[in-house]
């Protein structure tokens, strides 16, 4: 059985529906790319997937005995309020917090993951500063740090790369996709659509018109081909 | 003044207090970061005012341990709010407010009508600031405030890395496996419990001002959540310490020296932070 199945998944706010059914299914091991336009609910369906949030309709089977605390995850946007005194360590460590179940305190293993992330995301400098004190682009490092310390099975990015200098953000699909090698599924939302193509092994498109198989299927198809041209005309400006 | 004190120090009430007062302002520090940073702010503010409508009923039927009933009172309306705050924010926001506000109203009804002491307003004055319960407290009362305070503070610290995940991003919790909901309504209880007992130490309108200023005033100085949480509990032990053995000194109530003293602090660490550009390292 496949890892996730989703089955006429329907999604919105209140009554008002903005993505109608909704199928597809993500197998071990692949790499899936959610792509669309601002608004289109991409956002909301990661959330949806993480149980964060009711579907309209529809339902999300879990399969491959996949538990919660297995998945890592990236939200698009962190709320944390001004003042919230809270150091770089604090934050990524508290990506293992699923590993412990009822144990109160991290373990010398936790730790060192954490340092490993840390040192893998280029933060290990930073790993005594305020959170709150950073730039955007290492408060995204240190989220993602955190993500990687919660993966074992499945990790969901809301576009990982908003706000990286091309040069990390470069960095980060490779590592994403070294993750993916050693068999950890991904699930990433992103607007760059060319490395979309280039790392996904699976695309979903959603927004007027629904798309969602293989990454050559997409290149192909009619949605693919059109967002493909409108994006690289856009690049090329 | 040593003489003095040292005298005071030979009544074995004023050992009590002095050993209560610090154990409940150590205890009531610890969650207030959470307390600030949450919505959880009003929840507690909501539940001072519930703890005195129960205090006043306790008084009334004339219960000898009046914690007995006003504790689990308080701890079910803590779950009750919760559960509300989740649903809707707004109507949440808006049950907080009428069940404080309705609680503060029967509670000196209650007293009112029923009550048999020749001294009411002494009686209602003391219950809402507290002002000489904290030594007159009896044998028994200490010890059921120093074995909660020791069980709060156990508890803080061996749910501190779970109290800190579902704080700082609650989400990221819930979708990596934490049951962050049973660990907000555990957070709700141990804010219960504070409350109770830091209504002996201060009443009921000044227990917000316990809980709240020490983590703000460390949260000027520092800036990781586990400098904060020592550096208020360590100010709020001081303050209370300080604050008591002044009240006793120069026979002022006792809860609201403390808070003047937690005041004081608070402004000394503005201005510290201030000066050296608000991290210390
Ligand atoms: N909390 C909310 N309440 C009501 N409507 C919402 C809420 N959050 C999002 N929406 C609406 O749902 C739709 C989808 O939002 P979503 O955040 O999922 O988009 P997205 O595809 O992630 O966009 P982006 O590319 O900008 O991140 C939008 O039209 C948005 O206005
Ligand atoms: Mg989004």
């Amino acid at each position: 059985m496949a890892l996730l199945t989703i089955q006429n998944l329907s999604l919105g706010y209140d009554s008002h529906t903005f993505l109608e059914n909704l199928n597809f299914s993500v197998n071990a091991g692949e790499y899936l790319c959610i792509v669309g336009e601002n608004g289109s609910g991409k956002t909301t369906l990661m959330k949806t997937l993480l149980q964060l949030q009711e579907p309209i309709s529809g339902r999300i089977l879990v399969g491959d005995g996949l538990k919660s605390n297995e998945i890592g995850y990236l939200p698009q946007q962190t709320v944390v309020q001004k003042d919230f005194p809270a150091s770089v360590r604090e934050i990524v460590l508290s990506g293992c917090q699923g590993r412990c179940g009822l144990r109160p305190f991290y373990n010398r293993e936790e730790k060192q993951l954490a340092e490993d992330n840390m040192e893998r995301m280029g933060i290990a400098s930073l790993s005594g500063r305020c959170y709150r004190e950073l730039s955007g682009g290492q408060q995204q490092r240190v989220l993602l740090a955190r993500a990687l310390c919660a993966t074992r099975k499945v990790l969901l990015l809301d576009e990982p790369v908003s706000g990286l200098d091309p040069k990390v953000t470069a960095e980060m699909y490779d590592l994403i996709s070294k993750l993916n090698q050693e068999g950890i599924t991904i699930i990433m939302i992103s607007h760059d659509i060319s490395a979309a193509i280039r790392y996904a092994s699976h695309v979903l498109h959603i927004g007027t018109n629904i798309f969602y198989g293989a990454r050559d299927e997409y290149v192909k198809s009619d949605v693919g081909s059109f967002f493909l041209r409108e994006q690289e005309g856009g690049d090329s400006k | 003044m040593m003489d003095k004190l040292g005298m005071y120090l030979s009544y074995p009430f004023v050992r009590y207090a002095l050993i209560v007062g610090v154990l409940i302002a150590l205890c009531s520090s610890l969650l207030g970061v959470t307390l600030v940073l949450k919505r959880f702010s009003f929840i507690g503010d909501g539940l001072s005012h519930v703890a005195f409508g129960a205090m006043a009923i306790a008084s009334v039927v004339g219960l000898t341990n009046e914690m007995l009933l006003v504790l689990p009172i308080t701890v079910i309306s803590a779950i009750l709010l919760l559960r509300t705050g989740q649903n809707a924010k707004i109507k949440g926001d808006a049950a907080i407010a009428m069940i404080s506000v309705g609680a503060l109203a029967f509670g000196y009804l209650i007293m009112n009508i029923f009550s048999t002491s020749s001294n009411l307003s002494g009686d209602v004055c003391s219950t809402l600031f507290g002002s000489t319960s904290i030594l007159t407290l009896t044998r028994r009362e200490v010890w059921l405030c120093a074995v909660l305070s020791i069980v709060v503070a156990v508890i803080f610290v061996l749910f501190y890395n779970k109290i800190f995940a579902v704080t700082f991003d609650e989400n990221f919790s819930k979708a990596t496996g934490t049951n962050a909901d049973s660990y907000n309504l555990l957070i709700a209880i141990v804010i219960a419990v504070i409350i109770v007992l830091a209504m002996n130490l201060v009443g009921s309108l000044l227990i917000s001002a316990l809980v709240i200023f020490p983590a703000l005033s460390a949260m000027r100085l520092f800036r990781s959540f586990r400098q904060v949480t020592i550096c208020s509990a360590v100010l709020s032990v001081i303050c209370a310490f300080t604050g008591i053995i002044i009240s006793i000194l120069a026979g002022t109530p006792v809860g609201s020296t403390i808070v003047a003293a937690q005041v004081a602090a608070f402004a000394i660490c503005y201005v510290a932070g201030r000066l050296t550009g608000g991290v210390l390292k």
